[in-house]
């Protein structure tokens, strides 16, 4: 049985270091007022994102459809499509095509679908060498953690962090720590690697049906090298990134830059129908289990574009960080998503959520997040992955609550003893509440009792009273 | 109009007087509220854990002894959230229905139920941090939410406004959650602890004093944090200033 993510405990230990959670929390807070500022330029904006959510839902329940049409759009240009039904299965697809053309190196761009598969490492235990061209990605991978973030996969970082991974690896300064420096030491250094790339790999934004175009957005230009500068290109594809038509795309362009960074548009957005002269292109669309989660009640998380904007609005994810959620997926999108995947290794997360609400309203397809998070909540329980401690709660919540006459014995229990410990106990660890919390000062008397003393007169008369 | 009066669990023992409150308000603005004395607690609690079961029990509980009230007014977001949009594993009998549609949190109900236009009995000559609790906010739909882009509104901005004197104002992150979430401030207390902190020093780097919301969940949250931390400011839940009891 897998190890259970206590994203707690890991996120416990973030929060106790200072810099780097105030910094984390502040990038990503700078993330989210920015997508206010421009989402209000827009009059549209919420019919945008109805709109986006609808045509997710319409593409989604014509995958089948849409699916063959983009393979056959892009067969017809000289593109090789595979279908990999598991994660496994695309490891393997993209080794063959990598051993078949003789690929020692290549580089990659950011993509979510590949890090699903664990592909990376798969590769490396293969033999090769895989360079990734995103920086934030870039150091991740030369730091040996996974992203934080799947758009800013190093935001947790300060940087001297980035500094100090950069003198350990790359021989960089570890006393200078100023971006420019630390950008031009990752560009030396990935330039090199560009060159004698053997492959190149890129992920999907959006895939387009009726010309059969592979969008991807990104800032740092990286994606159009691995794109074009190798001779072998391989682009892997997560079924449900797939929109009709090329007159949906807009739609989707103008939401992705603005919910995700809080800027109008990506600084690139490279589409790519066919190989580049002299080039052979590999399309690999993974399923993964997104066919089976279609027919389930949280189907709707397949809507999801990757924005990331649920993640920088989240208050617990800006202040533990990605990395306390030991997940492909972190954040609300994790708790939503994660559990599908391995239920008892996540069935701790969909507890980390203070149901704010706010995941859903940044949302720009509309996925019902804090409801899925609720749904994950009840399956765990059902399923009886849910913890000891929890299960003796509900025992005495149960009880108690259920009537107003237990209520009542338990709250002179609980207010006896709010009068009564001395602070020394009543504060100490053995109320683990007391580390962030005073504990709340006893009223003289409850609700009930006051009521005793002020029932009205009429109280019991079935007469109604008038406004 | 037949009004029902619920007191959540955690009001009646810990923070009597935001019901207190509450209820003169309601007495004041000439009704005749019914302290509905047998129901103890919607579920929330319970279903917030994911034990549907269990809060189905206390759902069945409660709703025995809710019906025939045009509406329970509750001083409560998230307790009318809960009764509203999530009393859905019981049987849902006419009777269920009625409490659904009737259960209302006590903001709503004085600003679209029965619209109250003048608290001339209310004065608070001082500036206040309203703090929209999510619940109240995003799923009671009390005020606008700031990632959503429509047209602004808060019903409970245009209640206080009633107040003579009162300057209302925000933190500088107007809406972030202050981690409260009801369980989660026990499941999580390092963030819930921390969410807590920075949102009290939101109110004291504004130099706020006196901070109100609908939700006297977040506010017994906040206020202990902020004694935990030595800083002077205090909380009134919103109808013990609606009603002129916060000095």
């Amino acid at each position: 049985m897998s190890r259970q993510v206590n994203q707690v405990k890991l996120g416990a230990e973030f929060i106790a270091d200072t810099p780097h959670r105030e910094s984390n929390d502040r990038c990503l807070w700078a993330a989210r007022m920015r997508r206010d500022k421009v989402a209000a330029t827009l009059p549209e904006w919420e019919e945008m994102r109805d709109l986006a959510s609808e045509i997710k839902r319409h593409s989604l329940s014509h995958l089948d459809e849409y699916l063959l049409q983009f393979e056959s759009n892009l067969k017809n240009r000289g593109v090789k499509v595979h279908w990999a039904e598991t994660a496994d299965e695309h490891n393997q697809i993209v080794f063959d095509i990598l051993r078949s053309h003789g690929v020692k190196t290549m580089t990659k761009g950011k993509s979510m679908a590949m890090d699903e598969c664990g592909m990376r490492e798969y590769l490396e235990n293969q033999g090769i060498e895989v360079n990734e061209s995103d920086l934030g990605e870039r150091i991740q991978q030369l730091d040996n953690q996974r992203d934080s973030h799947i758009v800013m996969p190093a935001i947790h970082k300060l940087r001297t962090d980035v500094a100090r991974i950069f003198a350990d690896k790359l021989g960089s300064d570890p006393s200078d720590d100023d971006p420019k420096y630390l950008n031009s030491v990752m560009r030396a250094d990935m330039r090199k690697r560009y060159v004698k790339a053997d492959a190149g790999m890129i992920g999907c934004n959006y895939a387009v049906a009726d010309t059969g175009t592979v969008v991807m957005c990104s800032n740092e230009g990286d994606v159009d090298i691995c794109a074009n500068v190798p001779p072998v290109l391989i682009v892997t594809i997560g079924i449900e990134k797939i929109i009709p038509s090329q007159s949906d795309l807009p739609l989707y362009l103008r939401l992705l830059s603005r919910s995700s960074l809080g800027y109008d548009i990506t600084q690139y957005t490279s589409h790519i129908s066919a190989p580049a002269p002299g080039q052979v292109m590999h399309v690999v669309l993974l399923d993964n289990g997104r066919s089976d989660r279609l027919g389930q009640p949280y189907w709707e998380v397949l809507k999801c574009m990757r924005c990331g904007a649920c993640m920088n609005t989240c208050p617990v994810f800006r202040r533990t960080s990605g990395i306390s959620y030991d997940a492909n997926y972190p954040g609300p999108l994790g708790l939503a998503l994660m559990p599908s995947y391995d239920l008892h290794r996540y069935a701790r997360l969909p507890f980390s959520c203070t149901h704010c609400g706010s995941c859903g309203n940044v949302c720009p397809v509309k996925v019902p997040l804090p409801e899925l998070i609720f749904y994950w909540r009840e399956v765990v329980v059902a399923r009886r992955e849910s913890l000891f401690s929890h299960d003796l709660e509900e025992g005495m919540m149960g009880a108690v609550l259920q009537t107003s006459t237990n209520l009542q014995h338990a709250e002179k229990l609980g207010l006896w003893a709010l009068r009564h410990t001395p602070e020394s106990i009543a504060e100490s660890g053995v109320n683990p509440w007391a580390a962030w919390h005073k504990n709340p000062i006893p009223p003289k008397q409850t609700f009930r009792e006051w009521y005793e003393e002020n029932r009205p007169k009429h109280d019991s008369s079935d007469e109604s009273s008038k406004v | 109009m037949k009004v029902g009066f619920f007191v959540p669990c955690y009001i009646d023992a810990i923070a009597p007087q935001a019901a207190i409150s509450s209820f003169k308000l309601l007495q004041r603005l000439g009704l005749r509220p019914e302290f509905i004395e047998a129901a103890a607690c919607c579920g929330l609690p319970l279903k917030d854990m994911g034990y549907t079961r269990s809060a189905c029990k206390v759902e069945k509980s409660v709703a025995s002894h809710m019906a025939g009230y045009d509406y329970i007014v509750m001083p409560s977001g998230i307790c009318a959230d809960q009764f509203r949009y999530h009393f859905d594993d019981l049987e849902q009998t006419p009777e269920v229905e009625h409490i659904r549609r009737s259960a209302v949190d006590l903001v709503t109900f004085l600003h679209d139920i029965i619209k109250v236009d003048a608290l001339p009995w209310a004065r608070f000559p001082h500036r206040v941090a309203l703090h929209n609790g999510c619940h109240s906010l995003r799923y009671l739909n009390e005020a606008r939410p700031s990632e959503l882009m429509i047209p602004d509104f808060s019903k409970t901005e245009d209640l206080l406004n009633l107040v003579e004197g009162i300057e209302v104002g925000y933190a500088t992150r107007r809406d972030e959650c202050c981690g409260f979430g009801g369980t989660f401030t026990i499941w999580d207390q390092s963030c819930s602890g921390q969410q807590g902190l920075d949102k009290v020093r939101d109110y004291a780097r504004n130099d706020f004093r006196y901070v109100t919301s609908q939700d006297m969940s977040c506010l017994l949250h906040q206020s202990c944090v902020a004694r935990k931390f030595g800083l002077d400011i205090k909380f009134y839940y919103i109808a013990e200033i609606l009603n002129g009891d916060a000095k």
